[in-house]
């Protein structure tokens, strides 16, 4: 079983993330769970949701403290929250942002680094606006790249169950982060 | 594999495929999921109801009472201070012998002010004459939505079907989601021998004197005791058409144990992972899940407990001035059995929808482990003092 956190922010879409990763996980034969930080939830503020995916049923129940993987929604979260807490050593950080996994010293030394751009990705595919690009979607084809948890067409079709407008575009912001995410060695 | 759902729409989805005709509603946190998705599939039209907006629970129930004293299959949902709002209708429904079910989400009572999950609520509708159920995961949750009719159209008392907060309620998963046309072949249409009818008119709910109330007690009492068979039975038969088993508890590696972790709803579920940890350290335990509290499952009790060394109740629920309460049921429910009786540990645990880890489920039993016998009726596990 693996276990995966994703960081965003209340509005960027990290819940949606974490039940289309689930619903493709599905897709493609596994045993999944998804759930909120559970409780209240403010725009702007960190927020996380959590992954839990199987061959087996899943039977925990509990939080997930001590995540496999993180994903990184906002890149500005790293300066205001620890992203790596609880984080298991050799474990995958996913971030959305314009820099490279070398630019990210701090955590090479006991994790594994991967960048996707989801911003310019969103944009390019008119998902939000540049103060908001919707990069829900696109980054979730960087994370079934790297972690191996799904495959691109169970993706699409999770995203297309979950988004309610733009599926195709959304889609699309998925593909291209699959083939576009940045990362070193084997995934 | 499956739909990937939430705890809460798989309730909408087991009162979809059980055809159910009415559906009155209040919206509360952590419930309103429920019966948003309803109030959609109705307005889609997918769900051939009638989906009545009210102004209270106490509304809501009453008027589910009324819609299902016509005869209709009803359904309404609710949640804690919404439950506790309803507490005049709960006894009328049962009273009543009214087959109606009810999906609690699990929520602890006010004060303080808290959303998250714990048992209070529902425990306290204990005496009321509802049937409870309690679930581990999201697809119990709509199966035992389905059972629930099966069952309460049988002995024409009430369910209630409880899904823990955001453990369940919120949580996604993966959901098998019954085919309509199977389900119906499990679930006829309800059709009442006695209902309200204006071409056969009766009293409902009449003035009942002393010379009279008790025997309607003692038919509720038989009803219940009718109750555990039936759902033995439904049990068997849904495992049959749909391939999943359900009974009144549920076992988990009891074979050679000495010792049993009895634990109802989602802690039972993760419980799982504690004991096959324990079991891997050699330590003889296994897994008593009560699935239905109401009727109470003594004679499984019994059975799975009788000579083992030690019983450790998990309680995510008080009875202040007591203890927990399904440690209370339990001890109780040995009292005039014969055969060697375990020492019973009670814990209370999780409360307001405190985490319940597999690390703290394996605390509570080396705790008990390391003691002889209980040395007071609670021990809390994981309060900060």
């Amino acid at each position: 079983m693996i276990e995966i956190l994703i960081h965003g922010r209340g509005g960027q879409g990290g819940v949606k993330a974490s039940l289309s990763l689930a619903s493709a996980a599905a897709k493609s034969g596994k045993y999944v769970q998804s759930f909120p930080e559970f409780g209240v939830e403010r725009r702007g503020a960190p927020v996380k949701a959590f992954n839990r995916i199987s061959d087996e049923p899943i039977v925990i129940r509990s939080k997930i403290y001590n995540p496999d993987h993180v994903v990184v929604l906002d890149h500005t979260l790293i300066q205001s929250i620890n992203i790596t807490e609880g984080l298991k050593k050799g474990g995958w950080i996913i971030i959305n942002t314009n820099k490279k996994p070398g630019d990210f010293k701090e955590f090479c030394k006991n994790y594994k680094v991967a960048t996707i751009n989801a911003k310019e990705i969103a944009l390019r595919n008119r998902l939000g606006s540049r103060a908001a690009p919707i990069v829900n979607t696109a980054i979730l084809g960087a994370v079934i790249k790297v972690l191996k948890v799904s495959d691109k067409e169970s993706l699409a079709i999770a995203i297309k169950e979950f988004v309610p407008v733009k599926r195709e575009e959304n889609v699309k912001a998925a593909y291209e982060a699959y083939d576009e995410v940045i990362f070193e060695g084997e995934a | 594999m499956g739909k990937v759902i939430l705890g809460n729409h798989a309730v909408s989805y087991g009162v979809l495929v059980s055809r159910v005709q009415t559906i009155a509603a209040y919206p509360i946190t952590p419930q309103t999921l429920i019966v948003e998705r309803l109030s959609e599939m109705v307005a889609d039209g997918e769900l051939d109801a009638i989906f009545t907006k009210v102004e209270s629970e106490h509304s809501a129930l009453a008027s589910t009472i009324g819609s299902s004293s016509v005869g209709a299959r009803a359904f309404t949902a609710t949640s804690s201070q919404g439950l506790a709002l309803m507490h005049e209708m709960i006894h009328w429904t049962a009273g009543a012998r009214l087959p109606i079910v009810l999906a609690n989400v699990n929520r602890a009572m006010a004060p303080g002010w808290n959303i998250w999950t714990d048992q209070n609520d529902s425990l306290s509708c204990r005496d009321t004459g509802w049937m409870q159920v309690y679930c581990q995961n999201n697809q119990e949750v709509l199966d035992s939505i389905i059972m629930g009719y099966k069952v309460s159209e049988q002995v024409l008392l009430p369910t209630m079907v409880s899904l823990d907060a955001f453990v369940l309620s919120h949580t996604a998963e993966n959901v098998d989601i019954p085919d309509v046309k199977l389900v119906d072949k499990y679930l006829p249409p309800y059709k009442p021998e006695i209902k309200m009818d204006i071409d056969d008119p009766r009293s409902f709910g009449a003035l009942s004197s002393p010379d009279n109330y008790m025997e309607f007690r003692y038919k509720m009492q038989e009803a219940m005791d009718k109750a555990e068979d039936i759902i033995i039975k439904e049990g068997k038969e849904f495992e049959r058409i749909f391939g999943r088993k359900y009974g009144m508890v549920e076992e988990y590696r009891t074979e050679g144990a000495e010792i049993i972790l009895v634990v109802s709803a989602t802690i039972a579920s993760t419980a799982r992972a504690s004991i096959d940890s324990l079991r891997a350290k050699g330590i003889k335990i296994g897994l008593l899940r009560i699935r239905v509290f109401r009727p109470f499952p003594v004679k499984d009790i019994a059975r799975v407990l009788l000579n083992k060394k030690k019983a450790i109740v998990i309680d995510r629920n008080i009875s202040y001035g007591k203890s927990g309460i399904f440690f209370d049921e339990i001890k109780g429910a040995f009292y005039n059995i014969e055969g060697e009786k375990p020492k019973i540990f009670g814990y209370i645990a999780g409360l307001g929808g405190r985490d319940v880890t597999p690390e703290a489920i394996s605390d509570m039993v080396n705790d008990a482990m390391r003691k002889d016998k209980p040395e007071k009726d609670i021990i809390w596990s994981g309060v900060k003092l």
